[in-house]
């Protein structure tokens, strides 16, 4: 019993990480139609910014809360800078960028801060959480929770009650109608990368502590969330989020209750569940079918 | 009366298809303009022009300012609402979500809640509908829905592509009563694009017959609608 909710909790706290990026991934897919393979990059290299100001003696929210701002102005020069001369290129043209990208900030991050790996804070204190009974779970896992849902919370009533919101999903939803009631898509979709990049940078901070810091950390990262948003729903942001948490709490659970998949074999799973999704449902739980007129 | 909307010697053309071939028309302010054609004609390619959704040649004043070169979104911007082709719903929002992007680039809040009031008095089944998604609505519904999105700019002008499309002959009664109404009492002109030349020619008092991307007549509608030759031979009624 003890064991199990310190995996299952331990589970949504990565879950919670993997719903994260999922979520960031949902986001440019509805405006691309594309899943940005840089976005566990632009992550990490958030991490190393925090990594850095921290290091550097600033306290541990400061630098939180700056690196939150600086990536999604950094993630709003990508698209502008990056993405949009070649936003009416060919898919494969798209894609070959997204590569570039994935491998300019990881080898930027290579050579500014080396490969070397190193452990990163956690704001949270290091002992247990009381949860009820005489079961407690790490501190860092509670905490992770807590801060996934607050951004997630942020952005849901983000995009639900302001009218930027509504402009950022007129505009993903319907460029040329948005445009014809004067929404400028063009920034919309600078801001959703922004966004998503802020987003991820949360996610980063949180899985650091668990994962440490290096370069290549969001790999698998990014995996799991791939599979994550592909299980939820592509083109559902709260699919994407479900579908996240579930794959968070499936990992840890199968990595200790299945004997033969141990630690190894958990990123088999993730990549079994992405083909398994692909083949019986395209769509994603809860996603909507995109029903393809022939 | 002087014109809100001139355009003079307009061509147009997607790649190496000229589909435009300089064309002039204007629209007077406080009046209704109507551009009458067949299918292939060039009326939707003309609309999109002077939103600046395709690029042209010729110019295009708007209250005596060139627009012509001017971005589709600040155009929106000056007052000119239009409703599309295909009615642009955005089908997975509600109704009431379509209407507030309408009403996207004013800063005048009070006065949008009150615009709310004024295009459901238009259009009550909308108000009935408003937390219904927007997709799920009749055609004829989300056409009206396409026009209470354009009210909501509250424009100076509205392009008006084709609203009587796919429509029974009582909802387009209905529809171009409340066109009329919007007109006389908010003085809104608009530039009305229609294949029912009969209905169009009963609402503008200026028309304008496209023929493969040239008009052909033009003048005051009422002397279209009397000239019984022109009428036979491209109206067809
Ligand atoms: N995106 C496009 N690319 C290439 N050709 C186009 C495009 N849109 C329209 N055309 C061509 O331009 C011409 C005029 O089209 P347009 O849509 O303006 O006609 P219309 O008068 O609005 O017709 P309808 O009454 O059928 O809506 C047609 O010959 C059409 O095939
Ligand atoms: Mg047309």
């Amino acid at each position: 019993m003890d064991l199990f909710v310190q995996q299952l909790v331990g589970g949504l706290a990565t879950g919670g990480i993997y719903a994260s990026l999922a979520l960031a991934l949902v986001m440019i897919h509805r405006a691309t139609e594309l899943i940005n393979f840089a976005q566990g990059e632009m992550a990490m290299f958030s991490t190393y910014i925090a990594w850095t100001l921290i290091s550097a003696g600033m306290p541990y929210w400061a630098a939180f809360f700056i690196t939150v701002t600086v990536s999604f102005a950094g993630g709003v020069v990508i698209e502008r800078v990056v993405i949009r001369p070649v936003e009416k290129a060919s898919i494969l043209t798209i894609i070959v960028v997204f590569i570039g990208l994935l491998l300019i900030f990881n080898s930027l991050a290579g050579w500014i801060w080396t490969y070397t790996i190193k452990p990163f804070e956690s704001p949270f204190p290091d002992r247990p959480f009381h949860l009820f009974a005489d079961i407690s779970v790490r501190m860092h896992d509670a905490g992770a929770i807590l801060v996934t849902l607050a951004v997630l919370t942020l952005v849901y009533l983000f995009f639900r009650f302001t009218p930027l919101g509504l402009a950022m999903r007129g505009a993903a939803l319907n460029p040329e109608s948005s445009r014809l009631v004067g929404i400028r898509v063009g920034w919309m979709l600078a801001l959703g990368w922004g966004l998503a990049a802020a987003i991820g940078a949360v996610a980063g901070m949180m899985v650091a502590p668990i994962t440490f810091l290096d370069p290549n950390m969001m790999a698998f990262v990014l995996l799991y969330a791939f599979a994550g948003a592909l299980l939820g729903g592509i083109n559902s942001p709260g699919g994407a989020v479900v579908g996240g948490f579930m794959v968070g709490v499936l990992e840890n659970l199968a990595g200790t209750y299945v004997p033969f998949i141990g630690n190894e074999l958990k990123l088999t799973l993730a990549l079994l569940l992405i083909i398994a999704v692909v083949i019986f449902r395209p769509s994603g739980l809860f996603g909507k079918p995109v029903v393809v007129r022939v | 009366m002087a014109a809100l909307l001139e355009v003079k010697n307009f061509e147009a053309a997607y790649g190496p298809t000229r589909v435009l071939f300089g064309i002039d028309f204007a629209v007077e302010d406080g009046g209704i303009s109507t551009i009458l054609g067949a299918n292939g004609a060039g009326k939707t390619t003309t609309l999109r022009a002077v939103s600046g959704m395709i690029g042209t040649s010729g110019s295009v004043s708007f209250d005596g300012e060139r627009i012509d070169r001017v971005a589709t979104e600040e155009i929106v911007r000056m007052g000119i609402a239009h409703v599309p082709e295909g009615r642009g719903t955005f089908t997975s929002l509600t109704v009431e979500d379509n209407l507030t992007l309408g009403a996207y680039t004013r800063k005048d809040r009070d006065q949008v809640a009150r615009d709310f009031e004024r295009v459901y008095g238009y259009f009550p089944v909308l108000h009935e509908r408003r937390l219904q998604q927007a997709g799920t609505l009749s055609g004829g519904e989300q056409q009206m829905l396409a026009i209470a999105r354009g009210l909501m700019l509250k424009p100076r002008l509205m392009l008006l592509d084709e609203p009587s499309f796919g429509l029974a002959p009582m909802v387009v009664q209905a529809l171009f009563e409340i066109m009329r109404q919007v007109n006389r009492n908010e003085g809104v002109s608009m530039l009305l694009v229609e294949q029912d030349a009969a209905l169009a020619l009963e609402l503008a008092d200026q028309a304008y017959l496209l023929e493969t991307g040239r008009v052909v007549i033009s003048g005051a509608a009422a002397d279209i609608k009397g000239d019984d030759s022109v009428r036979r031979a491209y109206l067809g009624y």
